[in-house]
């Protein structure tokens, strides 16, 4: 046995609590004991996710998803909104899933993806209602405020709204551990795409609730 | 009269295409350090600690910073002593879009028709061009890629004279906190007034490529620059729109003669990743 410390170290949106043993013989180990932000809490989501897991976030939660998402922004929407309409469901399990809104830089070589930050949310507001009442996705990833059709469409089928870091594709790239297509070949930097991603950090936006930090973040730092 | 090589054009457009999607330029680095001193929302701070980082991670590793590596916007000025051989401009700069999109590994985001067919054009052309001819026999390539986000949230209006200053201050304001946290803000907010509709637009989308930290010339835009971006940090809007105190990093205004009945105003408004390069050829 050797000797033992704790640290904190800020990282990503969070403090890391770094547990370290010093052993006895000279070596090091260190693991991470807990995530914590003041006033917030930090919460690791493995997807797909359960009912109960959704119920439980709050707005102001981080989150770091691990697990399957997939990509999916305004053309890949419409097509599967027109299949929803006709066929009333799609030959893709979302069951649980999350949706990224995201159209990724090409991967370059020896990379699984090339940047791939989220796109604006509020043009999917036509689509995500029916999306999430027959696909069973538990979580949309995005930026920006959505629709009170959308948050209603959340609030009754319990699915959360996540925002990922607008502007900062390079870095949430290197959460994504492999990224194939599986729809849409032809939509380009459009097709839906299955993402294995592994501490993607994302904010609690919009709860199944309805709380929503795009409306109580603002006028908490209001200057009247 | 100069000659300049069509091919040596194709090349150094490529060149600025690979670069503007990798680069933050250092005077948007700066305001965002500057911005993240101020800011009181933790969750505001450490975004913006990420908005550093994330610039840092595409310098090292050539990952574009934002995955919207936006729609190629060139202002060119061309020497009246210079003249392209080989070649017409409009095509060397099409061709060395296409040219720096493919070898940069960044995404192509151009559709060919708005409405009735929205085919990727695979290449991300055809750019958009603003030409003026100066003195002299060089040609300076500005790119500005314009994301298509920050690029939605933008606005134009017709005001009548009687509106004045207040008037411009109110819809400037206005189109920023209606557009929330959709455009990645911290924005910055470029401003046309004057000219006709046209011209204003074009103003606007100019006062982006200004260095952050730049004033108008003249003192009283400059003060009305100074009021806007203050208004606008008072919203509480905040890094992504989440709340905080850093809404936009700056507020550019430029302005122009215009009509006696007119009092035209537009809003281009940039996302934090504002990016922009330019070459001298």
């Amino acid at each position: 046995m050797g000797f033992e410390i704790e640290t904190k170290v800020w990282y990503c949106y969070v403090w890391l609590v770094m547990h370290a043993t010093l052993a006895a013989n000279g070596g090091i180990s260190y693991k991470v004991r807990n995530r914590i932000m003041p006033s917030r809490r930090t919460i690791e989501l493995n997807l797909p996710m359960s009912e109960e897991a959704v119920v439980a976030l709050r707005i102001g939660d981080m989150v770091l998803l691990n697990g399957v998402v997939h990509t999916a922004r305004d053309a890949a929407h419409k097509r599967w909104c027109e299949i929803l309409e006709s066929e009333g469901e799609l030959p893709l399990d979302l069951v649980g899933g999350a949706v990224y809104f995201a159209g990724p830089a090409p991967a370059k070589p020896g990379r699984p993806i090339g940047s791939v930050g989220p796109t604006t949310s509020y043009r999917m507001d036509d689509y995500s209602p029916l999306v999430i009442e027959r696909t069973g996705i538990r979580a949309m990833i995005g930026k920006g405020n959505r629709s009170p059709e959308v948050v209603e469409a959340m609030m009754k089928h319990k699915c959360v709204y996540l925002a990922a870091g607008g502007g900062l594709g390079a870095l949430l790239a290197d959460r994504v551990v492999s990224a194939e297509v599986v729809q849409y070949a032809d939509l380009g930097p459009e097709a839906v795409r299955r993402l294995v991603v592994r501490d993607f950090p994302a904010i609690v936006a919009i709860d199944c609730h309805g709380g929503n930090l795009y409306e109580s973040g603002p006028a908490r730092y209001k200057l009247h | 009269m100069r000659e300049i090589d069509y091919d040596l054009i194709v090349e150094r457009t490529a060149e600025l295409c690979e670069k503007a999607a990798t680069r933050l330029p250092d005077d948007v680095k700066t305001a965002i350090k500057i911005g993240k001193g101020g800011e009181t929302s933790p969750l505001g701070a450490a975004i913006l600690a990420d908005c550093l980082k994330n610039a840092e991670i595409a310098e090292t590793t050539g990952c574009p910073i934002c995955q919207d590596t936006g729609f190629a916007v060139f202002f060119i000025e061309m020497g009246v002593d210079a003249r392209v051989a080989g070649g017409i401009l409009e095509d060397a700069l099409t061709e060395g879009t296409a040219l720096g999109y493919e070898r940069g590994f960044l995404r192509k985001s151009i559709v060919r028709d708005p409405i009735f067919n929205r085919e990727n054009t695979g290449d991300n052309t055809p750019p958009v061009i603003h030409l003026t001819l100066v003195p002299g026999d060089k040609l300076r390539v500005t790119l500005a890629p314009k994301g298509g986000g920050s690029e939605n949230m933008s606005a134009i209006a017709m005001l009548k004279p009687s509106q004045g200053r207040a008037g411009v201050v109110d819809f400037v304001v206005d189109t920023v906190v209606r557009a929330g946290g959709n455009p990645c803000p911290p924005v910055v907010v470029g401003v046309g007034v004057g000219g006709t509709f046209e011209k204003c637009a074009i103003l606007a989308k100019k006062a982006l490529l200004r260095e952050i930290g730049s004033r108008n010339p003249n003192e009283e835009y400059a003060a009305l620059e100074t009021e806007i971006l203050e208004r606008i940090n008072r919203s509480g809007i905040g890094p992504q729109g989440l709340g905080g105190r850093n809404t936009a990093l700056a507020a550019h205004i430029e302005n122009h003669p215009c009509h006696i009945a007119s009092l035209p105003v537009a809003v281009n408004l940039n996302c934090h990743a504002a990016r922009h390069a330019v070459r001298e050829i």
